[in-house]
Formats: C-alpha cells, structure tokens, sequence
C-alpha cells in the first residue's frame, strides 16, 4: 500500500482494525481523542462494536465482559483515565483475558498536563493495579512504529492472554507523519479462543471467567501461572533497536519512544561534528531488555550510560538494576510537557564528554 | 409406573445440584431458584451468561448452570455491556446485592439502564452488606442497627434509602422496571412472573430489565427466620413498595430531538 499522511491517533484506530479488532470502549481525554472519535465512524462501516461508556472505570471493565467473548478488543485512554482503568486490567490479567490497551501519555501526577510525557512508566512496567501481575508494555517512537506494534498486540495479547500495553507520549498521538499499512495482515496460528471464552453452556461444562480463588492454593497456582507467562515473555518478547553503537563510543544513551527518536537527531548531529554516540532503544519495556543493555554497558570503551526520559528517571532504575553498578548511569529529563530538543540533548552529551565524573544537572 | 404419574416439581436443570453457602432463612436460594426456572422455561441457558457480583452472591456461578463472569464490585452492569454489545444473540444477566449495585456500582447500573442495555438485572436488595459482616448499606433502613451503624441508621448523617426502581424509573429511556419480594408464597409467585418477563423482554430484544427483590438477612439482621420474613413485610414493604415502575408496553417516550 502506498503512504498515507494521518495523525498517530488516527493511525492507530486504523491499525487496529486492520489487525482484526473491530471493538472499541472508549472515554474522552485529551490527547488521545481522535482515536475515539476515528472509531465512531469507522466502526459503523466495518460492522464493529463502539461504545463510548460512563468513566474509564467503566470502560475498562467493558472491556473485560466484551474480551470475554474471544473477539478482539480495544480502548485507548490517557494517563488519569489509565489510572482509572486500574482495578479491571488487575481484574483482566488474573482473568487471563487478552485485551489492548494504549496510553497515550500526559504529565502527571494528578490532573497534571494534556502535554507529551513519559512519566506513566512505573504504572505500566511495575503491574499498574493490585495484585502479582504485569502487562506486556510496547513503546513505539514512530507512528509507523506504534501502527506496526498496534497490529502485533492483538496477536501478542492472544499468544500470552494477558492484557498488553502501548505506550504512546502526546506527540505519537497528535503527530502527522506519512504511514503505510500491510497489504496483507498474517499472524502466526495461535490455539482457538473458543477453548476458553464464553459462547454458552451448549454441549459443554460451563465456563467461568474469574480472578476470585479463596483457596489459598488455587490463588497461589494462578500467581505462578502468571508469573510463567511473564517468564515466558522475558525469552520470547524482547524488542529493541540498537542505533550507532560503535566501539569508539564513550556514551552509552538508553531512551524510548519519542524521547529516543529526539536523541536520534542529536546523535546525528554530533556525528558530523566529529562526535560518535550510541543508543540503545528498549521498545519492550516489560519484559525490559536487561541483559542487552548491561552487554551494551559493559563494553570496556563505554564510560557512562546515559538514560534520557520525559519523566523523574523511572525507566532509570530498571537501567540501574541491568548495569547492576558496573558503570555510572547518569540521567537527563524534562517532565510535564517539556520535550527536550536535540540541541538540549547535545548539550548535555557534551557536558558528560567534557566532565565523564560529573552528574548532570537537570536545569 | 402409573401412567397418571406425572412430575410436578423438580430441581430446574439450570440449578446446579450442590449445597450452598448461604445463611439459614437467607431468600438468595429462592431467588437463584427463579431464575433457574425461567431460564429453563425459556430455554436459554446453554445461551446465556450470568455476571457475579462481589458479595453474598459471588458464588452464584456455583449454582446455576451457565457461563458466567465474575465481576469487580459493582461493574457487572458494565461487564454486561461490553459482553452484550459483542454477542446480542446471547442472553446476559447481571445479580447483584445493594451494596454492589447501589453503593459502589450505581454509576455502572444507571448507564447501562439509560443507554437501555438489552440485559437482564436481577437486585437483590436486603438492606444490609452480608458478605463483608453486615455492615450499612444505601438501603439500609432508617434506624436500622449494622456494624457501621450501631447507634441506628442516622438518616441527618447518612441520608435515607436509596429506592433504586424509582431513581432507575425516572430515566427517559424505556425499560422494564419492577420491585418484587420472596417473603410470602404469594410475593414468590409474582417475584417469578417479573423475572421471567425480564427475561423475556431481553429475549425480544426490547429493553434493558431490571427486577428489584426485596430479600432477607436473618444473620445480619440478628433475627429469626420467621423474624425476617415478617421484618420484610412490615419494614421494608412499605419504604419500598412492590410493583411495576416502568413497562416498555406503556412508556411514553419524549422526541427530544434537535
């Protein structure tokens, strides 16, 4: 197919579709709106479900009952309305129940911003609600990217039921950039969702979808069972994109989503001043790609890692807990809708240059 | 076997044959049983899901004999959407208690109620939380004495009861509202016919049903079987009246359009 210019709102409701997903619950927030208002109208025409519910809380909690079905389905909200969704996507993922869900990121806390943001990664990396769970989080850069890993997550969320997270900053969703779609839509073959969803008592046991065990021993059971699953993400799922990494490099750069997409252009730039520094984009967030970045880290010419974030430094940590001390990790960020430019990202790679000891000083 | 023999009472195939949970002289057994029957006189059960609540009733996917979804406290109604708007040809109800639904679910039930859902909600209400050791609940009676309200339900502090048919009622929306109760072999014989319309309403596709049943708590209550049963008539009949409150048959609906 040719190239298209569309919103990242936009082009990820077309994604969706054009991966199969024909179901949509929805709640207004900026800025993800279009998604929800490109639904409305498409949907209708391609014979899908949209809904727009009563709060986020209810949202999410269509979501479970339409899930439950074994047909795909999809919501995208923003930071305070993910928050909201909280308690079912705990309620999903110990229900083994396959469901999208993208944020498209907002600063925060509270009622925070409507401007681009990274700081929801806790939340999505680290369970999100109650209980022994996680989801699996993508993070796309591009919004070619975030079309290519909207139409993967219907397929990832199936392979593993489990709830799967995009995790989009404002600029994904309010960016124009040109797209172009698969022709053709292949998924590898995955075992029937009939074997698990409710289609009614007809010819077999009933079936119930439940994350309530009070046998101490059942609950136990499905806490590992989860845990399996998100061991088995951690060998299978891995995604990430190494970017001029060279021997020559001093730094070590680790950023995703829009962040990195700056840090790219500021990389690019110093090169042609002579200046050559590598990056190292995480695209799966959980399971995060540990053991990639500590090989990376640990390569003798690398003095400093550098974690570049529109956040307080959260993916820092899970850096730190990769590199495990084995070279300084700095950290540069700027929160609440202030995107770092690359001339500020230049900036601060040449500051560590200069100074590699130094810590670097946020303004 | 005599040829006059002939069945006239028998388990429901929808109910499931195992003991329950529930307190002696607690009426959820009764009300389960309703809804077993009408799901067998419909014969819908091999096409129907029933959403749990969380209370005395989560369980429920115990004892009758079809799918069903567990829910988070109070968003059955929201499950039931999200279910229903995906499968139209399936049957889905949601059973909830008081606190569930008019407590931390009432959001999720006057939506779904005002966008006329084609489900079926059976409310049980017995004025008092069971599960969580009788607690007050928004039903709970004025002056009626529960583990958070020792001193007597203080309506100038906590208001008065929430009448969930009423408030549902005044929705512009047609739907099929009645309250029943189970206290009296006479109440269950009605109780019966307002499920089985609900369902049957569902079934056509017509409306979104709910049925309000007023039911016992002799544990909670901290009274006898015979107790509760006569406390249900003489308490609680009267604060919430029996009856049909909204019928698609008679709704009159306003254009309202602009």
């Amino acid at each position: 197919m040719a190239k298209i210019l569309m919103k990242g709102n936009e082009a990820i409701a077309e994604a969706a579709i054009k991966a199969g997903c024909v179901n949509y619950f929805c709640y207004p927030i900026t800025p993800q709106n279009e998604v929800g208002e490109y639904m409305a109208r498409r949907l209708p025409e391609v014979g899908g479900a949209f809904l727009q519910g009563e709060s986020e809380v209810a949202v999410g909690n269509m979501l479970f009952g339409a899930a439950s079905t074994g047909q795909r389905v999809f919501t995208t909200s923003s930071s305070p309305g993910i928050s909201l969704m909280q308690e079912s996507i705990s309620y999903m993922a110990g229900a083994h129940l396959p469901v999208v869900i993208v944020n498209i990121m907002r600063g925060g806390p509270g009622l925070g911003g409507i401007l681009p943001a990274q700081s929801d990664y806790f939340q999505a990396t680290k369970g999100g609600g109650h209980g022994d769970y996680r989801l699996l989080v993508l993070a796309p850069s591009t919004i070619q990217e975030a079309v290519d890993l909207m139409m993967l997550s219907f397929h990832l969320a199936e392979k593993y039921r489990n709830p799967v997270m995009i995790i989009g900053d404002g600029m994904i969703g309010q960016m124009m950039e040109p797209v172009e779609f698969p022709e053709h839509h292949e998924e590898p073959e995955l075992p029937s969702n009939d074997l698990w969803a409710i289609t009614g008592a007809k010819g077999r046991e009933p079936r119930v979808i439940k994350s309530l065990f009070l046998d101490p021993k059942l609950l136990d059971d499905n806490s590992w069972n989860l845990y399996d699953k998100y061991a088995r993400m951690e060998r299978e799922e891995i995604r990430f994109e190494s970017y001029r990494i060279k021997p020559k490099n001093k730094i070590l750069i680790v950023s995703y989503g829009t962040m990195a997409r700056i840090c790219q252009t500021a990389i690019d730039e110093l090169e042609k001043d002579g200046v050559s520094v590598g990056l190292f984009r995480p695209i799966t967030l959980f399971p995060f790609p540990s053991k990639q970045i500590a090989k990376e880290a640990k390569k003798k010419n690398i003095e400093n890692v550098l974690v570049i974030e529109m956040s307080t430094a959260q993916m820092k940590e899970d850096v730190d807990l990769a590199v495990l001390g084995a070279k300084p990790v700095k950290f540069y960020g700027e929160t609440g809708g202030l995107v770092p430019s690359p001339d500020a990202v230049k900036e601060q790679i040449m500051k560590l240059i200069k100074n590699p000891n130094d810590e670097l000083k946020r303004r | 076997m005599n040829e006059d023999a002939r069945t006239l009472f028998s388990r429901p195939e929808s109910l499931n044959e195992v003991v329950t949970h529930y307190c002696p002289g607690c009426t959820h057994g009764v009300i389960h049983r309703l809804v077993a029957e009408v799901l067998d006189e419909l014969g819908v059960r091999e096409n129907t899901v029933g959403v749990a609540p969380v209370g005395c009733s989560v369980f429920i996917y115990k004892y009758l004999g079809t799918d069903f979804l567990e829910a988070p406290h109070g968003r059955a109604p929201a499950l039931a959407t999200g279910f229903k708007r995906l499968r139209p040809d399936m049957m889905v109800f949601t059973y909830q208690g008081d606190g569930d639904l008019a407590s931390i679910g009432m959001g999720e039930i006057v939506h779904a109620a005002n966008r006329g859902e084609k489900i079926t909600t059976i409310f049980v209400n017995n004025a008092v939380y069971g599960m969580t050791g009788g607690q007050m609940a928004p039903t709970t009676m004025p002056g009626q004495v529960t583990t958070t309200s020792p001193g007597g339900r203080n309506v100038n502090d906590t208001g008065y009861p929430i009448r969930v048919a009423e408030l549902l009622s005044a929705l512009v929306t047609p739907n099929y509202i009645e309250r029943v109760a189970v206290h009296t072999p006479q109440h269950i014989i009605k109780a019966k016919q307002a499920i089985r319309k609900a369902f049957t309403y569902q079934k056509e596709g017509r409306c979104f049903s709910l049925v309000e049943v007023l039911s016992t708590c002799p544990t909670n209550w901290g009274k006898t079987t015979e107790e509760s049963l006569d406390w249900v008539e003489s308490r609680m009949v009267p604060y919430f009246p029996l009856g049909c409150y909204k019928d698609p048959e008679t709704a009159e609906v306003p254009d309202g359009a602009v």
